[in-house]
């Protein structure tokens, strides 16, 4: 066997199922935007830019996602950062694991289940109630924004920890010593060894929180109750609601192309900021 | 070089005393790493802490660079305790065994870094001024802009000491700089070192395992063992005075034969031997009679020859090393032993040969008895 086919081969597995999953899936959604919808739900094939044109309908649905996702990828780096900073450099070796554990304990149970544990904690008899005990009355909670950002990060954090842990476990502890024995003070060897040598880990986790949010439902089908909705809601209402798949497909194909601009655009920022520094180009 | 005259115990004569440690221990656990450290270092020396792998050298160097606070006794540094002061803030600079140098910084970035930290700031042409000449004393002119891991291994360590010196440290600490290099790069790195002590004038602490280094470059040398300091003093005085059987084995290489004291009659002393030999020796120290000792007689003050005075020795191997010859002899009670001969004391009918018989004689005052620790 030589070289070449044996790369073939181990490439063979997952390039079957990116086809078979992705691509063909993409075609068909593609080839369907251009379509009309028939009567009884599906899609009559034509070539119509219709569905475009209908696309500011839902541009509410749009609009929540393209602000909710980046927002809720910078909360969850905020919150992330220090927690996995924490965790790589401060602890305990003893108590890494543990803790790290921890971290990833709410991954154990139903993103379901927990969001009906904030559905109750936002709700009237949660926080809000806690709240007009101390006088503050009338605030409303659930079915907001806030509520959507609360769920977001609050289901999004070990995924944004984890890389940046890694890249901050990986980081010689020489080199805090080192800019110590320079004579940095503490915080000016955060801001000038740490955060820069952090940087893949910060680019890697929120790339993945914000691809996944994107493309969002859950969170926000429970926690917006409607009134807070993503694409992703709109998505589900198109296809399996009012069975309107052509317009659908086009709503979903803009989500895509959303996506990949932003990706890319993100990508070119990282790689410059990392320019010429090999531990960034896994991006 | 200029040289200084050192008594050998831990105050250095002569000279300012720059940085001290008074009792100084550190423990790690159960890990004594460190333990009743006393040393004073001189303004302008070439200190080196001389052990074995974990004898406690590195947690030295830590506690005078700040990362490490003492669990007993006090750092002084130019005259004021330092114990509570951070890394950062004292004028103290270090060379990490692996370089730590910072990758995402060019090597002009990497070598300015002390500086940027000063505040007020230091005008950004005065830095570029100093890295410039900083590169230069390195020898490494030209490659400002380069990548700290696109250099070679020599280059990076150069680096390195260009990092710390740029800051004029009081101390400037190197743990094992040599470590990472080959044979040949090491050797010139080590005139080279020598040379930039002299030019700076800055106090160097090394920590070394590797005896030759010690020797070559140091003008003190303080040998560790177990987290404690054993001897310090000049390379002379630790190859000629060796307080123990420890510092005799680990400054240059001896032939120790263990045994009891005897009779003490004046300068020389009676050991008898383990084997039922009897020999004389010339004490370092105080010796009573009945203590386990050893003889210690180093190799080049033996001398051989065919004529019958002096131990009876069959030459085992033969080992050329040009300017001297290394020979292995043994002898019937005593066992092996190492002898180095200088060339123009070998015979004229050519060297001696494996297999030949020897008589193997030393002045009694080369034989030194020692504490047989
Ligand atoms: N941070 C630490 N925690 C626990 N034990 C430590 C720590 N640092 C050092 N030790 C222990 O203290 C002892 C001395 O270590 P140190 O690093 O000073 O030795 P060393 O002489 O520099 O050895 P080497 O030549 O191998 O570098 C060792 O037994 C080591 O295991
Ligand atoms: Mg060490």
């Amino acid at each position: 066997m030589t070289q070449r086919t044996r790369n073939w081969l181990l490439l063979a597995p997952a390039g079957t199922w990116f086809l078979v999953m992705l691509i063909i899936p993409l075609t068909v959604v593609l080839i369907f935007s251009f379509g009309e919808r028939a009567p009884a739900g599906g899609v009559v094939p034509a070539f119509t830019l219709e569905q475009y044109a209908n696309l500011p309908a839902r541009w509410a649905a749009f609009k929540n996602t393209m602000t909710l996702a980046p927002i809720g990828t910078l909360s969850a780096l905020v919150i992330a950062y220090p927690l996995a900073y924490f965790l790589a450099v401060k602890v305990d070796p003893k108590w890494r694991t543990i803790l790290l554990v921890l971290v990833i304990v709410p991954f154990w149970t139903s993103i379901l289940i927990r969001s009906y544990a904030w559905i109750f904690l936002l709700g009237g008899r949660g926080i809000p109630a806690l709240l007009g005990w101390f006088g503050i009355e009338g605030v409303r909670l659930i079915n907001t924004p806030f509520a959507v950002l609360v769920g977001i990060i609050y289901g999004y954090l070990p995924l944004m920890v984890f890389p940046i842990y890694v890249s901050l476990d990986k980081l010689d502890k020489k080199l805090l010593e080192a800019s110590s024995d320079l004579g940095a003070k503490p915080w000016r060897t955060f801001l000038q060894i740490t955060l820069p040598l952090s940087i893949p880990g910060i680019a890697t986790g929120c790339m993945l929180v914000f691809i996944l949010l994107m493309g969002e439902y859950l969170i926000p089908a429970m926690l917006g109750g409607g009134k807070v909705f993503f694409v992703g809601n709109a998505l589900v209402d198109l296809f399996l609601q009012s069975r309107n798949w052509a317009y659908g497909s086009a709503v979903a194909v803009t989500l895509v192309v959303v996506m990949l601009v932003t990706v890319t655009i993100y990508m070119r920022l990282i790689n410059r900021l990392g320019a010429n520094r090999d531990d960034v180009s896994i991006m | 070089m200029e040289i200084r005259g050192y008594i050998g115990d831990a105050s250095p004569v002569n000279n300012m005393v720059i940085a001290e440690l008074r009792g100084v221990s550190k423990r790690f656990g159960d890990v004594l790493a460190a333990s009743d450290l006393n040393l004073s270092i001189a303004e302008g020396e070439f200190l080196s802490f001389l052990g074995p792998s974990g004898c406690g050298k590195t947690t030295a160097l830590r506690i005078l660079a700040g990362f490490e606070v003492p669990t007993e006794g006090e750092v002084l540094l130019d005259g004021e305790v330092v114990n509570d002061l951070d890394a950062h803030h004292r004028p103290v600079n270090m060379v990490f065994q692996q370089y730590a140098l910072f990758p995402h910084m060019t090597v002009a970035q990497n070598i300015g870094y002390g500086l940027r930290q000063r505040r007020p700031r230091l005008p950004k042409a005065q830095i570029a001024e100093k890295v410039s000449k900083a590169l230069d004393v390195v020898q490494l002119s030209g490659f400002d802009d380069r990548k700290v891991w696109e250099m070679s291994g020599g280059q990076q360590q150069r680096v390195a000491l260009a990092r710390a010196i740029i800051n004029e440290p009081k101390l400037l600490l190197l743990d094992e700089p040599m470590a990472a290099l080959d044979r040949k790069l090491r050797k010139e790195m080590q005139i080279e070192l020598q040379n930039l002590q002299r030019q700076l004038g800055i106090t160097f602490v090394l920590v070394t395992h590797d005896q030759e280094e010690a020797l070559s470059m140091s003008d003190r040398i303080c040998v560790m063992k177990d987290g404690r300091i054993v001897q310090i003093g000049s390379p002379q005085e630790l190859y000629d005075q060796p307080n123990s059987r420890y510092v005799a084995g680990f400054v240059g290489t001896s032939n120790f034969f263990d045994g009891k004291v005897t009779e003490q009659s004046g300068a020389l002393i009676s050991v008898l031997l383990s084997n039922g030999l009897s020999m004389q020796g010339k004490p370092v120290g105080k010796v009573e009679t009945d203590q386990e000792v050893c003889i210690s007689v180093r190799p080049e003050q033996i001398n051989l020859s065919r004529n019958t005075d002096g131990l009876s020795v069959i030459v085992q191997n033969r080992i050329f090393l040009g300017e001297h010859t290394e020979y292995l002899v043994r002898h019937e009670t005593l066992g092996e032993f190492l002898v180095l001969s200088p060339r123009q004391s070998e015979p004229d009918n050519g060297p001696f040969k494996a297999g030949d018989t020897l008589f193997a004689s030393w002045e009694a005052s080369a034989a030194l008895v020692l504490d047989n620790t």
